[in-house]
């Protein structure tokens, strides 16, 4: 039998639920179990293959100087290297750090300050190896990270859109909820793949998967002051789990008001 | 009266107590009646299984960028005009199967999509849709014939309605396409609501149409009828939110590449797609390859996608229309320029939605017009 490719899966700075994408599979784990070998996966089993591994999964963002050195050692492992969710892509809403004094929040939060070893900033792995493929989201979309995987088996592009949020919402007929209701939404500015849920539900997108490929955030930032959003408001909305996505960061930099700049 | 064998031409009342027996009529003829229904704070498409399904009593409000429902002060079935959804969905899903591939050995089998054989009435049709019907007949069925939506829509009953009102929106008045139904339906019916009476008048447009009029409970057409109809379609035409020249659209859009107006709507344009996703001939899509992860099968499925997504303006991996400025004249050009080349009609029926539904309230009609007005003269000497 050829044997399976190895499959690896890395946590950094997270909420695991990204990993726990990949455990809610359950119909399709057997699949995949079939497909490759779970060589590293501790949120699965405690059971490791050493490496050289085939395929990585890295979950989670840079925000220690120890992460920072491992992340060199998980792309020196792997042939192929994915990142999955907005941590990893986007360095998540740990990013937010970045908008303020690290060192203030130590002070502030803890009681010895110097028992943490932190980073100014919570990055993106891009910005420390090279990455063959970001997949987006807070979390990721479980179609999308089968269709990753199915695409590195078979050595494809994974076929993983990055149009808006708008187009998804209009393919299940959802009505629009700013058109209808007034509803702020970033839907037009953020990149599809969650299936357009919080539309379904009566609600305003609130960006989980970062900016879609060619977002006119400057136009939408009019709508939503058009719809009664503060400047404030609408700084907050660009600065949640895609804070630090370049896009959105200029975003939230561009509105004016109390608590601006950082 | 029960009419024998309504055939085209044919024209009746219908009361109002009445409705509930047309439906059943219809149902009973073998079709699955889909119309309009308020669902999520809106007009929608979707199943009539009894009269209570339809919007009694319903209207909206609509401008660009803004759409309200409202009560009405009576209990009319059809007192709206056009919601988000249009019949394209029905015909052109926006998320198709088209076939199935599983490996057979060193071959591979192909499994085609069985079809679904229930034929569909549409109910309340209204005249820019149903010139929209046949602009994307054009497209699906004008040449080789999409089996798909061939199958679909040879089978389609349509129950127009002539509208009483026009929305904030509506212009097909300056495309000449309604608000009168004057051809291209099964049944055309107009309803009419005046103190102490509501009943439709029913107009046969083919055999179809006849044929399910034959258990309902039926009246001659009076002259007083007649009189109130004509003046209901008279009020609506007169009474348009919108209107856009039409003289020399296809000339005017291929004359003007390079109008700054591009530009300037491309700082307001998202390119969200939410126009075309909502306009009732839009019909760009995608394929594409669902492998199962073993890959031993295979599924083609077939998307709706849009002229102002970046990915779709792709040849060889590069965007083709990389600014937003070049994919809104792109789809612009299109509807009302190229399209005539290509299909020999404007591709525009003036429904409004594209201008009601779009989030930052791009407005086409406003777009056009100031298309007609010269760019200024380039500034001697400047340039380069």
């Amino acid at each position: 039998m050829v044997p399976r490719p190895r499959l690896a899966v890395w946590k950094f700075a997270s909420c695991d639920g990204c990993q726990l994408t990949m455990l809610d599979c359950e119909d399709e784990l057997l699949a995949v179990a079939n497909a490759v070998e779970i060589a590293n996966f501790r949120e699965a089993s405690s059971a490791v293959v050493e490496g050289p591994y085939d395929l990585s999964l890295v979950e989670g963002s840079i925000t220690t100087p120890e992460d920072a050195a491992r992340i060199r050692e998980v792309r020196a492992q792997s042939r192929t290297l994915v990142t999955i969710g907005a941590c990893a892509t986007a360095g998540g809403i740990q990013a937010l750090r970045n908008f303020g004094n690290v060192e203030e929040f130590q002070r502030v939060v803890y009681a010895r300050p110097d028992f943490i070893a932190t980073l100014a900033a919570s990055t993106a792995i891009r910005d420390h190896v090279a990455v063959d493929f970001e997949l987006r989201g807070c979390p990721i979309n479980k179609a999308q990270l089968l269709e990753v995987v199915s695409a590195f088996l078979t050595r494809r592009a994974p076929n993983v859109p990055t149009e808006s949020v708008c187009v998804e919402c209009k393919r299940r007929g959802n009505v629009c909820v700013v058109v209808a209701r007034g509803t702020p939404c970033l839907g037009p500015v953020t990149q599809t793949g969650c299936g357009a849920i919080c539309p379904a539900y009566h609600r305003g997108c609130y960006g989980c998967f970062g900016p879609m490929d060619s977002p006119n955030t400057a136009s939408l930032i009019r709508n939503l002051g058009y719809l009664g959003m503060a400047p404030d408001a609408v700084r907050r909305v660009f600065r949640t789990y895609n804070a630090d996505a370049p896009a959105f960061r200029a975003a939230g930099d561009s509105v004016g008001g109390e608590g601006a700049g950082g | 009266m029960t009419a024998a064998s309504p055939a085209a031409g044919d024209r009746f009342l219908l009361d109002r107590r009445d409705f509930s027996a047309f439906l059943t009529s219809i149902r009973t003829a073998g079709y699955r009646i889909v119309g309009p229904t308020v669902r999520d704070g809106a007009i929608v498409y979707g199943d009539i299984q009894a009269e209570s399904d339809l919007p009694i009593g319903w209207t909206e409000r609509q401008d660009a960028g803004r759409y309200r429902l409202e009560r009405r002060s009576d209990q009319a079935l059809f007192g709206y005009v056009v919601g988000p959804h249009s019949w394209k969905k029905y015909l052109f899903p926006s998320h198709e199967r088209l076939w199935t591939a599983t490996r057979d050995g060193p071959t591979f089998a192909v499994i085609s999509e069985p079809s679904d054989p229930t034929p569909l009435a549409f109910l309340g049709v209204r005249a820019c849709e149903l010139a929209a019907l046949k602009i994307t007949d054009k497209v699906f069925m004008g040449g080789i014939p999409d089996p798909s939506y061939s199958a679909r829509r040879t089978r389609v009953l349509r129950v127009a309605v002539q509208c009483g009102q026009a929305g904030g929106t509506c212009f097909c008045v300056s495309m000449g396409t309604g608000p009168g139904v004057t051809s291209d339906y099964d049944l055309s019916l107009t309803e009419i609501l005046t103190e102490g009476r509501h009943e439709f008048l029913v107009a046969v447009g083919t055999e179809a149409g006849g044929s399910v009029l034959r258990s309902v409970p039926l009246r001659p057409p009076t002259d007083e009828a007649d009189r109130t109809v004509t003046a209901i379609v008279a009020h609506t035409a007169s009474s348009m939110g919108r209107s856009m020249d039409p003289t020399g659209l296809r000339d005017l859009l291929l004359s003007n590449p390079d109008h700054p107006r591009w530009e300037r709507v491309a700082k307001r344009c998202l390119s969200c797609t939410n126009c075309t996703m909502a306009c009732p001939t839009c019909f760009c899509h995608t394929t594409e390859e669902v492998p199962s992860l073993d890959a031993e099968k295979t599924e083609r499925w077939r998307r709706w996608d849009s002229c102002f997504n970046l990915e779709f303006t792709k040849l060889h991996a590069t965007p083709v229309r990389a600014s937003s400025s070049s994919r809104y004249r792109q789809w612009l050009t299109h509807k009302l320029g190229s399209w005539h080349d290509q299909f020999g009609t404007s591709g525009c029926v003036g429904c409004g939605r594209c201008i009601t539904w779009c989030p930052v309230a791009i407005d086409i009609t406003e777009e056009v017009a100031a298309l007609r007005v010269p760019p200024p003269a380039p500034t001697p000497g400047g340039g380069h």
